[in-house]
């Protein structure tokens, strides 16, 4: 039977989203009995402690060791802005996301956000939409693939992206494409988006500077912080009670004695 | 005839004394809910008094070891942290552990809450889970979007036993940390005890 167009989606796309899903399967290994302890599962540990090295490296040497560095004297209200575009830079990125999820009524808030910051707030400068009511609501395509039911995969910790999952490396590289607005802009225009992404994220680590060197440099062990955090915290966003370890704390069931 | 009355009388009281009986229950369980809850409203109040106060770091410091000694159950947080450690470790190890790391939390969640000067921490509603209470609140800070915070309080102890901040576990987080600091130490529960003292 043919299919009849508008009912099913354009075989591009098909064949596109059939591309992804046999590379999330196959990259998303599940963990056998006994081989994710406390929601963890980590088979490829070794790789990722030397990717976690080089990535403090990195860090303390472009954050340029011991006290507080340039960035984070920029003054509040130019990092705001920088942040809030930022986000509406984002912003078509998880529209399409949302749709992929069939998350129809966030996809349409998020439209709305990106027509009222990109205009009223000034090239996205200055969030207006949170102040009516649209508060900011991200997604990638890692959620996307969680939303589809891949499994999590291994942990992994990427060089220079740090933390991940397979299934969210997967959706990073994948998420290089589902902007729209990198379609339609020059490339002048193109060059400046990506220099205000990566102007926040400098920021970002800069405005968490103690929390973060507190957990890279203070922590006995930064590399099992680090993964524990990023873990819990991943699986919070998407909501994802079926890839962590132990869900229920019980205040009874310790012995306490001599503490 | 009147002692049909009576009869009729003592059968509505019955039967509002068992519907009072079946209500209780539940009444019990809300009034516990919301002395969690409570609790939880003073222990924000008193870490908002806190960052208001413009006291040096170190003196936040012993305010926030009050608060959590006020307000936490330290005994099962520290064991929790110890995890399967605390088999073979001796009533004076534990001693030793349960007081230094009383003072490393406070100085790693105190240097946190330093933060959260100029904003302030909305409490949004008390949900029973098994035997805790979960108090779901929003840290609305300066310059940040809001974030969940949870406080976990015991049905029993009526104290808080863990939070939850975006999704990461407190308690999770710290049995992993104090791991990796005894791991440091190839399991020499003292010498992590003198390390504790000095981190966070």
């Amino acid at each position: 039977m043919p299919f009849t167009r508008g009912e099913y989606p354009t075989p591009l796309l098909r064949s596109c989203a059939v591309l992804v899903l046999a590379l999330g399967l196959s990259a998303c290994a599940v963990p056998g009995p006994g081989e994710a302890p406390d929601g963890i599962y980590d088979p490829n540990e070794g790789a990722n402690r030397q990717a976690h090295a080089f990535n403090k490296r990195l860090d303390s040497a472009l954050s340029g060791g011991d006290g507080p560095g340039v960035l984070s004297k920029v003054p509040a209200p130019v990092s705001a802005g920088i942040d809030n575009m930022s986000d509406t830079i984002r912003l078509p990125r998880t529209v399409v996301n949302q749709l992929l999820q069939a998350r129809l009524g966030r996809a349409a808030r998020n439209t709305l956000r990106f027509g009222v910051n990109a205009t009223v707030g000034v090239v996205g400068l200055f969030d207006v939409a949170s102040h009516l009511g649209m508060p900011e609501d991200k997604s990638d395509f890692g959620e996307t693939l969680y939303v589809w039911g891949l499994p999590e995969g291994a942990y992994m910790e990427l060089p220079v992206l740090g933390p991940a999952t397979e299934r969210d490396a997967v959706g990073m590289a994948v998420d290089v494409f589902t902007n729209p607005l990198y379609y339609v802009l020059s490339w002048p225009e193109i060059t400046a988006a990506l220099g205000v992404r990566v102007a926040d994220k400098a920021l970002t680590r800069a405005e968490y500077g103690d929390s973060v060197d507190a957990l890279l440099y203070g922590s006995a062990d930064s590399y099992a912080q680090l993964r524990t955090i990023y873990l819990q915290n991943r699986r919070f966003e998407l909501g994802d009670e079926t890839s962590g370890g132990e869900d229920y704390i019980d205040p009874e069931a310790l012995d306490t004695e001599g503490f | 005839m009147v002692q049909h009355v009576l009869t009729r009388r003592g059968a509505l009281v019955g039967a509002m004394a068992v519907g009072l009986a079946a209500g209780l229950p539940g009444a019990a369980l809300a009034v516990t809910a919301a002395q969690a809850e409570g609790l939880v409203d003073k222990l924000v109040a008193d870490i908002n008094q806190v960052i208001a106060s413009g006291k040096s770091e170190a003196a936040m410091i012993r305010d926030f070891e009050r608060i959590f000694q006020t307000y936490g159950d330290m005994p099962y947080i520290a064991a929790y942290a110890l995890g399967s450690d605390a088999r073979t470790a001796t009533a004076a190890q534990k001693k030793a552990f349960s007081s230094a790391f009383s003072g490393y939390i406070s100085r790693k969640y105190g240097k946190q809450f330093r933060k959260f000067i100029g904003g302030r921490i909305e409490v949004q509603g008390t949900q029973k889970v098994k035997n805790a209470y979960q108090v779901a609140t929003t840290a609305l800070l300066r310059g940040q979007s809001p974030f969940d915070v949870t406080f976990f309080v015991g049905e029993k102890s009526g104290r808080f036993y863990n939070m939850y901040v975006e999704g990461v576990n407190m308690l999770l987080t710290e049995r992993t940390e104090i791991g990796a600091m005894l791991d440091r130490r190839r399991g020499d529960l003292d010498a992590m005890i003198e390390d504790l003292k000095r981190a966070g």
